[in-house]
């Protein structure tokens, strides 16, 4: 049998509320869609000084290392707030493979050896990614590690990587152990990616000098760790989205004339958002249980965060794909920023583990075996 | 201002006036009952103290925990949850005097005569006429009412009639308490297609009610039905729920003992199944927890929603993966059952019994209505029978 739900909270706390109306002002000056298009059209998704700003201007960059670390000692339920709202805006910021993946698989390094790294990470002083492909899903095999050709130099590829071209350091899995890995010492092969806010290439180590931060067993365990606690806090990034589809389109709906009455009048459209407010408004729910299971350690935590992911994926997907439908012509103009939502939902649900893979975690954990 | 340390003082005063070990069942609670101690919140001299509501939970587990009979509050949920809030809020210092206290002990069973066979989701639309006999003081009632749960074991009905057709519909409703043992009054039981009869129909035919068993004012009736309603869907919620509770359980526990039976395809559903009912789980304990904040969030009045969907679905996948057991029913006798049991019977009942799930209680189309326009915020449909005179409509 599976362990009783555990005493979580599913609440925001007010802190976690001052923290989102910190970022969401922030966005809503700095991050409008409109600029998030025309910066993806430039290709260069990313802005420099509002990544500095919110990482380390509010300081969200450093929100689950500890204190004597250099970082917030706070934790994955305010990562979580933050993602929330990097979603609802879309924004293009290196905030999961920084803060999430980047600060677990450091928290998990030899602490000698990654301390000096914390230290730069939480202040947001240089931008941390790990070298794996966003795909990457907690519990799968990990691609090949790249080799070790003696005397602190690299040699190999790693692909899809999320938001590389943002990166200062890279982490990497290597044969030896993980490694960190000055950006300039890698060779990025920028590609086109579906989802335009969230840059994509692969990186070609050759014999690229590298620093050794951990074993190899603790290398995988904490590149382990910070995909469960990638996934699960993915999560909320998946509900600030559907939000704003929900959101968008019934303001939308409620002054868009046709057949002389609003379009949010005709039961046909009422039926499918009130069934997509009450299937956001779970998502929710299970993306905060996520959080704070992970914020609290709790033994079914990897439970907790597979149904997060089974969950909230689809969702996401769901509502952007409701809001392109339900805005009708202009949901399909290059224009409209409903497409920016629809590519980064459609490119969520294969991160770090699509719903599939996570419903194979909850038939390991849940004790309801294949056939 | 009634604290907990004067409620349990009150509490052992009680036990000690009248001892749960030798006194009568229904002495006990009215006992009770006269000490304040029913229900806090309600107002002295009617079973409460005018104490907060919250202090109650603490008052029925010491009563509890000293062996003292309680009200069996499922056998009377309709009078509790409905009759009394509405009488409480609507009636008159006689009919509150009159009908609380034999309610609340359950010395008297409470039904509700509101739905008909042409008034459903359409509430207001209902025809049962009832029509004042002035020399007598009384009112005249014919009509038919459906899906009556205990009418065959009550005593007294809150009953919604028409008493002026030529108003718009909603404004010519009254709000009465019908003598269900009063000359006139006929119950059937409804047979279900779960083989049982949990429902009943109510035939009246010439029932005179007294003009003092109205409920507020003649005409205000839905003014009034509202309240009732409105504590219709409070009751619902609240509880804690286990991982697994409710039916994903039975289901999850059927794939377990049966490996022989199980399908890639049937693997599928159940795991989607399986995350959605946990997601469900963990929404309404987030409900729950906002709630006991005191902030009740929106996401109340789609619950009920979900759980119908997920009901119909885990039942019928269980169905499916039963194989040849699936074919078989337990029973189509027709029974009376006092409550409805969802995990203590086979897979057929719960699949058939699920059906009702988004049909009793406001359709799931008319709830998806609800959360579309209070809580999303849009437009109503366009509506023509607002301000028709109700004999107007079409029927």
């Amino acid at each position: 049998m599976t362990a009783p739900g555990a005493a979580l909270d599913l609440r925001y706390s007010d802190t976690e509320e001052e923290l989102r109306s910190a970022v969401r002002s922030l966005l809503a000056a700095r991050c409008t869609p409109a600029g998030v298009l025309a910066r993806a059209e430039g290709g260069r998704p990313h802005d420099p000084a509002l990544w500095d700003t919110l990482a380390a201007g509010i300081g969200t960059a450093g929100l689950i290392v500890p204190e004597e670390l250099g970082g917030q000692g706070a934790g994955p339920r305010e990562a979580a707030v933050v993602l929330e709202e990097l979603g609802r805006a879309v924004a293009p910021a290196p905030y999961l493979a920084h803060a999430v993946l980047s600060a677990v698989i450091l928290l998990g390094c030899d602490p000698a050896a990654a301390a000096p790294h914390l230290a730069e990470l939480a202040a947001g002083r240089r931008v941390y990614v790990p070298a794996l492909p966003l795909t990457q899903a907690p519990g799968a095999p990990l691609p090949p590690p790249v080799r070790d050709t003696g005397g602190g130099a690299l040699a190999g590829r790693a692909t899809s990587i999320a938001d590389a071209v943002a990166a200062d350091v890279l982490l990497v899995l290597a044969d030896t152990g993980l490694y960190a890995v000055e950006a300039s010492e890698v060779r990025l092969a920028p590609r086109t990616p579906l989802d335009l806010t969230r840059p994509l290439a692969d990186a070609v180590f050759d014999g690229a000098a590298a620093t050794r931060l951990a074993d190899p067993e603790t290398a995988r365990a904490a590149v382990q760790k910070a995909l469960l606690c990638g996934a699960g806090l993915l999560a909320s990034e998946q509900v600030g989205l559907a939000e704003w589809c929900l959101d968008r389109t019934v303001a939308y709906l409620r002054t868009r004339h046709q057949f002389n009455r609003p379009v949010g009048s005709f039961q046909a459209v009422k039926h499918r958002l009130a069934r997509l407010w009450l299937d956001t408004a779970a998502a929710r729910a299970a993306a905060r249980a996520a959080a704070d299971a992970l914020a609290a350690d709790a033994p079914d935590a990897p439970l907790t965060v597979a149904v997060a992911q089974a969950y909230c994926s689809g969702v996401a997907v769901r509502a952007a794909e409701e809001c392109v439908q339900l805005h009708g012509g202009i949901g399909m103009t290059w224009e409209h920023p409903a497409h920016l939502y629809l590519k980064r939902a459609k490119a969520d649900s294969l991160a770090l583990g699509t719903a599939g893979h996570h419903h194979t975690t909850v038939a390991a954990l849940a004790d309801l075996p294949a056939p | 201002m009634t604290t907990a340390d004067a409620l349990r003082a009150r509490v052992r005063d009680l036990l000690a006036a009248h001892p749960p070990a030798t006194t009568g069942r229904t002495a006990f609670l009215q006992a009770r009952f006269d000490a304040g101690l029913a229900w806090v919140h309600y107002p002295e001299g009617l079973g409460g103290l005018g104490a907060p509501r919250s202090l109650q939970a603490a008052v029925d587990a010491e009563l509890a925990a000293a062996g003292a009979p309680d009200n069996d509050p499922r056998r009377i949920g309709i009078g509790l949850g409905m009759a009394a809030p509405t009488i409480l809020a609507h009636g008159t210092g006689e009919q509150k005097q009159r009908f609380l206290r034999p309610l609340w002990t359950g010395e008297e069973v409470w039904c509700q005569l509101f739905s008909e066979p042409g008034a459903g989701s359409d509430l207001a639309a209902l025809g049962t006429r009832a029509v004042l006999d002035e020399a007598a003081g009384e009112w005249v009632v014919d009509g038919q009412k459906v899906w009556t749960s205990s009418a065959h074991a009550a005593r007294w009905g809150i009953l919604l009639a028409r008493t002026d057709p030529g108003l718009p519909k909603h404004r010519g409703i009254s709000f009465f308490v019908c003598d269900m043992h009063a000359p006139g009054v006929e119950v059937r039981p409804l047979r279900q297609i779960t083989g049982e009869a949990e429902f009943n129909e109510v035939f009246l035919t010439g029932v005179r009610i007294p003009d003092a068993h109205r409920i507020g004012a003649a005409g205000r009736g839905w003014e009034v039905a509202r309240t009732t309603l409105m504590n219709e869907r409070v009751s619902i919620g609240g509880m804690r729920i286990p991982r697994e509770g409710g039916m994903i359980g039975r289901l999850a526990a059927a794939w377990r003992e049966r490996p022989a039976l199980r399908t890639h395809a049937h693997h599928q559903r159940l795991l989607g199944l399986w995350v959605e009912a946990e997601v469900a789980r963990l929404a309404a304990e987030r409900l729950r927890q906002q709630l006991a904040a005191g902030q009740p969030g929106p996401e109340g009045s789609g619950m009920k929603l979900t759980f119908a969907r997920l009901n119909q679905e885990i039942s019928g996948l269980e169905v499916e993966f039963l194989g040849e057991d699936g074919l078989y029913y337990g029973d189509w006798e027709m029974t009376r059952p006092d409550t409805v049991d969802f995990t203590g019977r086979d897979a057929g009942y719960r699949y058939l019994r699920a059906k009702g799930n988004s049909i009793e209680g406001g359709t799931s189309e008319i709830l998806l209505n609800i959360v579309a326009e209070r809580v999303l915020g849009l437009p109503a449909e366009p509506r023509d029978d607002k301000d028709v005179p109700w004999k107007d409509l079409a029927r």
